[in-house]
């Protein structure tokens, strides 16, 4: 009989640890699926792993990368901002527009009204969304005012602040990295230092009992989409300023890369779980996967069958994780 | 005798044509713990739904420490020193023990900048342990997640969480229900040491067996009324029960004579 428990206490103490060990796994796992993708990569084409490529990399990520850190925030209370290429593509316009009505301040003015557009549109995503109206509605509404203010043609003009000065062409591209490294050091510090980015994660965590407690909800929902609405401007921000126009059909379909991205870094589309690293990652793997088969000549069409696939396992592995916590819980 | 934590007179609330209180009368004292009895549908839970701020009542009349309030929202029940423990815990699983004991409050700094404070983890943490240790909770690892823990180790964290911040009362709604009976006993014991840190405790419980074990008083509600109150022992057992269930006129017989008649002449 004590022989007997010891024995079962003993194999719930193994299975307790492989499953904690599990876990451990699945939370590395981005990471580790983008390490994997590097070294094969590397191996595979030569150019792969030299500094101008990655460099490049990093540039082509930059916009996708402010849109997904818009997703995380809004995924973290358990929503889904539809809208995002479309207040892309609508801060993009009213820069442009900006810009006609002259340079002030040295396109500061130009800088603000692409900012501004993505806070407004934010607040009223926010606001409606609380209201019961999904960022479904947004996504065409802003699309459609970006076309109509635009005639429905690109408006050549050129935000200056966000094209920098210096002559050296590298200075320039480099510009929408170092705007994504500080704005995610930014949204970082905020997810994990902060208290209003900690209630973020209550909220998604369990509304019901978020509002029991005393956190302003609905507060923090609008709070979100405003966060997304300025991320979404500061993609708008570096898309402006390298097509030097205002755009009214850039960031089309951006809204879903920039969900698989946030799911493929290990958030939960259940809300409650994610980070702005987990959230970069994921954007890094979107990237090396279409810089890697570009660089192999596979054909794009291949290249979405692929990131098909990763969001598939990213979602599945999700999914294990819950299960692995329900099995967990019940040792 | 100890000075009254919380007096409630007259007590009604009405939802549509049916009163699932009506003219409810009691009162909680310092250091006590009260249990409210009674069958499904006797008001147990619209009165602790009105006392945590959940629900408005219409008629009556609700004292804190003797003073006549109105509960407008849980934030407000916080902010008498009111805390309750619902049966579906409002624990968060996406974060640890520090993060579910602060959740909402948590410790930051500087305080001027209110909810965009910096958190600070480290002396959020070292308190949970301090708390938990004076509670003598035993949880195993102190970063895992909430979600990951056993029914008894969510109760507990939710009821130790109760009783450090409540200042006054604590409200608890089933709270070993879920439970088997080695965590029931954790929590049971959890619930007992709860005076000493200076709060009142009101329990909600259908099981008798833990009402004796924890509580010094019981309160029976039927139907919305209140029927009767006596000392939950062994001998009162049946009596408890008949107030319960409401047996024919003894029922309402036990309203005066008895250890209830006792309590309630004291009470006037």
């Amino acid at each position: 009989m004590a022989t007997a428990t010891r024995t079962l206490g003993r194999t719930g103490g193994t299975s307790a640890q492989g499953l904690s060990l599990a876990l451990r796994v699945i939370r590395a796992g981005p990471v580790l699926i983008l390490a994997l993708l590097v070294v094969i990569l590397t191996l595979a084409s030569p150019y792969f792993f030299t500094g101008d490529n990655l460099s490049n990399v990093l540039v082509q990520v930059a916009p996708l990368a402010c849109l997904a850190i818009a997703q995380l925030f809004v995924i973290l209370v358990g929503g889904i901002d539809l809208s995002v290429g479309s207040v892309l593509a609508l801060c993009t316009v009213t820069g442009a527009l900006a810009y006609g009505w002259g340079d002030f301040g040295g396109g500061i003015l130009t800088v603000a009204v692409i900012l501004l557009t993505g806070v407004v549109v934010g607040a009223l995503n926010g606001i409606m969304l609380v209201k019961g109206i999904p960022t479904l509605a947004t996504l065409n509404a802003a699309r459609g005012l970006a076309l109509l203010l635009a005639d429905g043609a690109p408006m050549p003009g050129i935000p200056p602040s966000s094209r920098p000065p210096a002559p050296a062409s590298s200075a320039r591209s480099r510009f929408p990295v170092l705007i994504v490294a500080g704005f995610g050091a930014a949204a970082w510090i905020f997810t994990t230092r902060i208290q209003w980015g900690r209630w973020v994660y209550l909220v998604g965590g369990d509304k019901e009992a978020a509002r029991r407690i005393g956190i302003p909800v609905d507060k923090v929902i609008i709070s979100v989409f405003v966060i997304s609405g300025l991320s979404a401007g500061l993609a708008g921000l570096i898309t402006a300023g390298r097509t030097d126009a205002g755009y009214p059909s850039a960031g089309q379909l951006d809204e879903l890369a920039a969900i698989s991205a946030v799911i493929i870094g290990g958030a939960s589309f259940w809300g409650g779980r994610g980070t702005v690293g987990g959230a970069i990652v994921g954007v890094l793997i979107f990237g090396v996967i279409s810089n890697g088969l570009n660089l192999l000549n596979v054909s794009v069409y291949l290249q979405l069958i692929v990131i098909g696939v990763v969001v598939a396992v990213a979602v599945e592995l999700d999914v294990l994780r819950r299960r692995l916590e329900e099995r967990f819980r019940t040792i | 005798m100890a000075e009254t934590v919380l007096e409630v007179a007259g007590l009604s609330k009405q939802y549509g044509a049916t009163f699932a209180l009506r003219d409810v009368s009691l009162e909680l004292r310092e250091g006590e713990i009260l249990a409210l009895l009674g069958d499904n549908g006797a008001g147990k839970s619209t009165l602790i739904k009105i006392l945590s701020g959940v629900v408005a009542h219409d008629d009556g009349e609700i004292r804190v420490a003797g003073e006549a309030v109105r509960i407008e929202s849980p934030k407000h029940a916080h902010a008498l020193g009111i805390e309750t423990v619902f049966q579906d815990l409002a624990l968060f699983d996406n974060t640890n023990a520090v993060g579910n004991f602060y959740a909402g409050r948590e410790r930051t700094s500087p305080s001027w900048l209110g909810a965009l404070g910096w958190v600070d983890d480290r002396a959020m943490r070292r308190q949970t342990d301090e708390l938990l240790e004076r509670l003598q909770v035993n949880i195993p690892g102190k970063d895992t997640e909430i979600g990951l823990m056993s029914g008894g180790q969510r109760q507990a964290v939710a009821c130790a969480r109760a009783i450090a911040f409540g200042r006054r009362i604590v409200i608890l709604d089933e709270p070993t229900s879920a439970l088997g009976a080695r965590e029931a006993g954790n929590v049971l014991r959890l619930i007992k040491e709860a005076p000493e840190h200076g709060v009142s405790v009101i329990v909600v419980s259908h099981d008798m067996e833990h009402v004796m074990e924890v509580a010094d008083r019981a309160v029976v509600l039927r139907q919305g009324r209140y029927v009767g109150e006596t000392e939950p022992t062994q001998e009162n057992h049946e009596r408890l029960v008949a107030m319960i269930v409401g047996t024919g006129e003894d029922g309402r017989a036990e309203n005066g004579g008895g250890p209830g008649g006792e309590q309630a002449a004291a009470r006037s």
